[in-house]
């Protein structure tokens, strides 16, 4: 029991876990309450909301994930929104195959393989029908590319801006693959107009609310786990690797094998995410690789303060909530935005608002 | 003119117009057919039509292919702007919108419907539509559309058309069960210029699943051959310079775009994702000349790009300069921070250019001295735009050189490229050395975009587009090497147009990617790596 206790309190102080539940409690019951009212009651979420914020907890999870590798392992990933989006294709082929013959050609095939004249699924779809198998590939695919990817990178030391340069490339490849219609993903407009899930319609805001939830359980659960990561003997290792690999290489700790694995588990993480955001926001399409989508993820990471796992949360849903905003009210003015965000955070807050908090606890006591 | 006189014009416009029935009415089942489930059936009715050689047919292929060909009530509709007209005779049909079923056109469809709609524009009055119609037919024509080739071919008085004919129709004896005549057909394609016509000889040469040939006679598989044989030999020499000309075409377009990151990245080890913007202010710049020429000198206009050329590299040079000064140099020695600081300030440069020139693409003009090209035969043709370009990385790369190696800045520059605290030590003025290469790198980079706005879009996203590619090229050739550079520039252009031909451009593109990341694992310092003791920090 002792060292359970003892567990609990290396992951958060008393205040982390009052904080940590009580975003669990409004996340978990007092939205999905709230969500039971009267749609013309003055307290109902609309489903405009619900969509937003459960975007925003999948962006989180990426930005948790890119903290793993950038912030303490000092990997910066610039391809990291190809894993998200490969999850999410893999979430994607199951739901296309779930819309069955209600598309508009009414054929068992998705509508874009029917204007391509293909008259059989290709192989590489085989077993789409299936959940699970889906889940399977939500996980297999963007862990076993980062693995591969990963231990021809870590093995020949490739690092720094040229570890950066090249993750770019590699989502760039990925998405003029995508953008092919030959290569049967739906080419430009990727997957969409998806029915239903398990069997319960998307449209009905039940099944909205539920995957809300379960995203949230998922970020909670990814918060935790990376945060155990952290504070144990890895986290510590990965640190040192940030700041000397040559150093915790010379003292015995085999730096290839901890990079290699937070990278894997960071890209695995990302297809989670991505398969949870699929279902809700109902389309994936190549775009989603651009290097542009990618670099925004370091910039939710910086904004948040990195190696700290709760700043990057914060940062993706302050920078997401920033562009909804700014999107509807000054759409022209975003892209300023964003571009002083990450000149001015790299330049006056290398520890992002984590850093920001801390300096202003420190002032008060 | 009387009464009588005028009714007739009327029908006849009318008639011409498509309004009222013509005498030779389209065949109402064959049209119901259109509409059919099965695709096969819908390509038979298309074929029936085509054959049946009646220009009425034009329009309902039109319609198809918008989508406003439709089904009510087991009749054909065509949904036009004034209401809904019968397929068939014309007449206007009242019909609430809801009741109305789509035809199901997808690509094999619509590539039909594309050759059918040559075939009709064959008996077209204007030269150049029957010439681009031949063109459509003479690789793609099907047995249903002879009696209209041969109608075309017998009142066609254009050499050009009339060769393209006789070879649609050499295209269609290619498939008569007539041995003697398949021998004639391919004697005759033997002499076309076309390089489809290839690929129709290859197919007969083609095993089917049980074992024959695509073409049962022997000697005409022969004649196959050597006709095949002629069409390479004539076209292979052109084909091969032409290649090679376009990959270094295009290798001369990476080689402007990367040079100037090259140098920046050498210098200071950090990468500029601002790069890109920096060609599209320089092609901006360009822009900029171009409508001050036309304003101010339009009797000079075609010597526009000479002035554009110094004039982009100030511009960019100085905003250059005015980064690094301003928010580059407070970032040394901490490069990812730089890559992310820079993207900023890249989205900042793309929305900036947006606001002041709009999110269009500008026009900018080739000047006359740089449009048409030096024909090669067969289909071959340089463009002199493409040319001058390649001339102008050459002499980019001369200046270059030029100032690295016979100028104290080059000599200072090389110095702190090589050990930055020992030139330090000497006396160098590194913080100087910074701002000034940090410009000249991006000066290269306007030069680079003076180029591109000749022979692409000129847009705010104009950059964004090269990036990744000018990564790829400083990656390859590593650091601090111009040779490299201009090796691994040249060396992409040629490969990807050398794999064009066999795997298309988007994917000759991944396979040169995915080789560049395999490569870069082998060599991680790139194919020429600076000789020095200083041990990766």
């Amino acid at each position: 029991m002792g060292s359970l206790a003892t567990g609990f309190t290396r992951l958060f102080g008393g205040r982390g876990w009052l904080l940590l539940a009580g975003f669990a409690a409004v996340v978990l019951v007092a939205i999905p309450l709230l969500r039971l009212l009267p749609p013309d009651h003055a307290l109902y979420l609309s489903d405009y909301f619900v969509l937003l914020i459960g975007k925003i907890m999948c962006y989180a999870l990426v930005a948790i994930a890119m903290d793993m590798v950038w912030g303490y392992a000092g990997i910066l990933s610039l391809g990291h929104g190809l894993f998200f989006a490969l999850g999410g294709y893999a979430m994607g082929m199951y739901l296309m195959r779930e819309i069955g013959t209600e598309g508009q050609y009414q054929s068992h095939l998705p509508d874009y393989m029917v204007f391509l004249d293909w008259k059989e699924f290709p192989w590489y779809w085989a077993g789409s029908e299936y959940f699970w198998f889906a889940v399977l590939k939500v996980i297999l695919v963007p862990g076993l590319l980062a693995y591969v990817f990963g231990w021809f990178a870590f093995r020949s030391r490739i690092k720094g801006v040229y570890f950066s340069i090249i993750t770019q490339a590699l989502t760039f490849a990925f998405m003029l693959l995508f953008f092919r219609n030959e290569t049967g993903f739906g080419g430009n407009n990727g997957f969409t107009d998806f029915k239903r899930i398990l069997g319960f319609a998307l449209a009905e805001p039940a099944t909205k609310t539920a995957l809300f939830m379960v995203t949230g359980l998922f970020l909670i659960g990814t918060l935790l786990l990376c945060r155990w990561l952290v504070t144990s003997k890895i986290g510590r290792v990965l640190a040192a690797i940030r700041d000397a690999e040559g150093r915790a290489m010379f003292s015995g700790y085999n730096t290839r094998d901890y990079k290699l694995f937070v990278w894997t588990l960071s890209a695995v993480l990302c297809g989670i995410a991505g398969a949870l955001y699929v279902p809700q926001v109902g389309i994936i399409n190549p775009s989603e690789m651009s290097p542009a989508n990618s670099i925004e993820i370091a910039v939710w990471v910086a904004v948040g303060g990195r190696g700290t796992l709760v700043g990057p949360l914060l940062g993706a849903g302050l920078v997401n909530g920033a562009k909804s905003w700014f999107t509807v009210a000054f759409p022209d003015f975003w892209l300023y935005f964003l571009g002083a965000l990450f000149i001015g955070v790299t330049l006056f807050l290398p520890r992002g608002v984590m850093g920001l908090l801390d300096r202003w606890r420190r002032g008060r006591a | 003119m009387t009464r009588n006189g005028w009714s007739r014009m009327a029908f006849v416009l009318l008639s011409l117009i498509g309004v009222l029935p013509t005498a030779q009415a389209l065949d109402p089942a064959t049209v119901r057919q259109l509409a059919a489930e099965d695709g096969d059936t819908k390509l038979a009715a298309i074929n029936k039509l085509v054959t049946a050689g009646d220009v009425a047919a034009l329009p309902l292929f039109k319609a198809m292919q918008d989508d406003t060909l439709q089904v009510f009530n087991g009749r054909l509709v065509i949904v036009a702007e004034g209401g809904l007209r019968d397929a068939v005779t014309g007449e206007a049909v009242n019909a609430p919108p809801d009741k109305l079923g789509p035809i199901v056109v997808n690509n094999r469809i619509r590539g039909a419907l594309d050759t059918a709609m040559a075939a009709l524009k064959l008996i077209a009055p204007q030269r150049e539509e029957r010439l681009a119609a031949a063109k459509a037919v003479a690789t793609e024509a099907g047995e249903e559309m002879l009696p209209l080739i041969e109608r075309a071919l017998e009142k066609e008085t254009d050499p050009d058309v009339k060769a393209l004919l006789v070879q649609a129709s050499a295209a269609i004896a290619l498939k008569s069960p007539d041995a003697a005549r398949r021998h004639q057909a391919v004697q005759l394609l033997a002499l076309s210029e076309n390089p489809q016509t290839k690929q129709m000889l290859a197919s007969l040469l083609e095993k089917k699943p049980d074992g024959g040939y695509a073409e049962p006679d022997a000697g005409v598989r022969e004649a196959a051959q050597k006709a095949i044989r002629a069409i390479d030999s004539r076209s292979f020499v052109p084909q091969a310079i032409g290649t090679l000309f376009y990959g270094l075409s295009l290798g001369s377009v990476l080689l402007l775009a990367a040079l100037g990151l090259a140098i920046t990245f050498g210098l200071m080890g950090i990468i500029n994702m601002a790069h890109g913007e920096m060609l599209m202010i320089g092609a901006y710049t360009t822009y900029g000349v171009q409508t001050f020429f036309r304003h101010y000198f339009p009797g000079a206009f075609d010597a526009y790009l000479i002035a554009a050329v110094p004039a982009a590299f100030v511009v960019c040079a100085l905003v250059g300069i005015v980064l690094e000064r301003g928010v580059i140099r407070h970032l040394y020695g901490r490069p990812l921070e730089t890559l992310l600081t820079t993207w900023g300030i890249s989205l900042i440069l793309i929305q900036l250019v947006r606001t002041l020139f709009g999110a269009q693409n500008v026009e900018v003009e080739n000047p006359a001295w740089m449009s048409g090209g030096f024909a090669l035969g067969g289909d071959v043709v340089l463009a002199y735009n493409r040319l001058v370009i390649v001339l102008f990385a050459a002499f980019v790369v001369m200046l270059v050189w030029l100032l690295l190696n016979r100028t104290r800045l080059g000599l200072y520059l090389r110095a702190v490229t090589q050990n930055r605290s020992m030139a330090d030590c000497m006396g160098i003025p590194t913080p100087r050395v910074d701002a000034l290469t940090f410009g000249l790198g991006s000066g290269i980079a306007g030069l680079g975009g003076v180029a591109l706005s000749q022979i692409g879009n000129v847009g705010p996203d104009l950059g964004q587009s090269y990036i990744v590619d000018s990564f790829m090229v400083v990656v390859l050739g590593g650091v601090g090497q111009l040779a490299g550079t201009i090796i691994a520039a040249i060396g992409l252009g040629e490969i990807n147009k050398l794999l064009e031909p066999y795997a298309g451009a988007v994917l000759g593109k991944i396979i040169v990617l995915v080789f560049i990341i395999l490569f870069i694992q082998k060599r991680p310092q790139g194919l020429f790596a600076l000789k020095g003791r200083t041990a990766e920090g």
